[in-house]
């Protein structure tokens, strides 16, 4: 129940973006039917967007997968990163911890560990289970809502993602107690995916930004 | 309310696509011990990868750096990374990113 609780402030901006995704989705020409699955068996608002966009585009079903794939590199990184504080479960259960694993859900269960410096399994699943169905419930709103609304966008709702990721990243810094060295790590990062992003994809440069600044941070953490 | 063909197959790809990469290092590297550089190079993804995020989504469009006198989202960004700062509370940053965005627009939109 407590993983539910904290999973309450990131409601919000899941189900702003879950009706953000639900209206653009049933704008490319998805069925109610189609949306719901989407959401539910897939499950990741970046990936969505992707898959709505292209379908609308007629892409072939290979191009939009491999995009998908490169988008989703990056929860290498953010399961990489969970994987210490659930070492001692079964691959089974472990299983059961990743397959919802979101940006969102991430960053509060990292956000829990700079507090408590442990996990615990029932509460990541009730994180984890309380982010699906609002992105469930979200999603089916917003499928519902497109017949109505002419320009979601003066709502502010493209906001939300950004806004939540900001939110995010401030919480881990604070909770860690090594600001200044963990601002220059996100500076370096924030340059680095940046000037990537003239030469590779967006998700790529995600991708290496990551690599690398956490590569600086281990090492400058190193010499000292 | 029926599901074509087409789209399901692209449904189910994109969703292997996106369980692989959520499971599979939570599966390997709780079975294996990690060295101490690699458990202190993991402590500092979170923070790059949030990072890496929020200056894709505010500072570069269509594989271009945006026009930063005209860019909403980064002036929204600035109040809202102090709200963040100010209260800790994910719930608040939100709520007033979106609402200082909503703002700005409504002004921009005007001058």
């Amino acid at each position: 129940m407590k993983g539910v609780k904290d999973c309450v402030p990131t409601l919000l901006g899941y189900l702003s973006i879950g009706l953000a995704a639900g209206v653009v989705q049933k704008t490319a020409g998805l069925s109610i039917a189609e949306i719901a699955l989407m959401s539910l068996i897939l499950y990741a608002g970046s990936a969505q967007f992707i898959a709505a966009g292209m379908i609308a585009a007629s892409s072939s079903p290979t191009a939009i997968i491999i995009t998908i794939l490169f988008v989703n590199m990056r929860h290498l990184l953010l399961s990489a990163a969970l994987s210490p504080y659930f070492r001692h479960l079964s691959p089974l259960r472990n299983i059961l911890v990743g397959s919802l694993l979101t940006d969102e859900t991430f960053g509060v269960a990292i956000n829990q560990t700079a507090k408590k410096n442990q996990i615990n399994e029932t509460w990541m699943h009730g994180l984890n289970v309380t982010a699906y169905l609002n992105w469930f419930l979200a999603n089916i709103a917003g499928a519902l809502l497109a017949q109505w609304i002419s320009d979601p966008e003066k709502f502010g709702l493209e906001f939300a993602l950004p806004a939540m990721f900001i939110g995010i990243l401030v919480l881990s810094i604070i909770g860690r107690g090594k600001i200044k060295r963990d601002v220059a790590v996100a500076v370096i990062a924030v340059v680095i995916a940046v000037a990537s992003s003239f030469v590779l994809s967006s998700s790529m440069g995600i991708i290496v930004a990551t690599i690398i600044a956490s590569t600086i941070g281990m090492v400058v953490e190193k010499w000292r | 309310m029926e599901i074509r063909w087409d789209v399901f197959l692209i449904i189910v790809g994109a969703a292997i696509v996106t369980f692989i990469p959520r499971v599979v290092p939570l599966m390997v590297l709780s079975r294996i011990e990690l060295p101490e550089w690699g458990m202190r190079w993991l402590n500092y993804v979170p923070i790059s990868v949030m990072a890496a995020l929020i200056s894709q989504e505010i500072l570069v469009h269509d594989g271009k750096l945006s026009s930063l006198t005209d860019n909403i989202q980064l002036v929204a960004a600035i109040p809202t990374f102090l709200i963040a700062i100010k209260t800790r509370s994910l719930l608040v940053t939100v709520l007033s990113g979106v609402i200082f965005f909503m703002f700005l627009r409504w002004v921009f939109t005007w001058v």
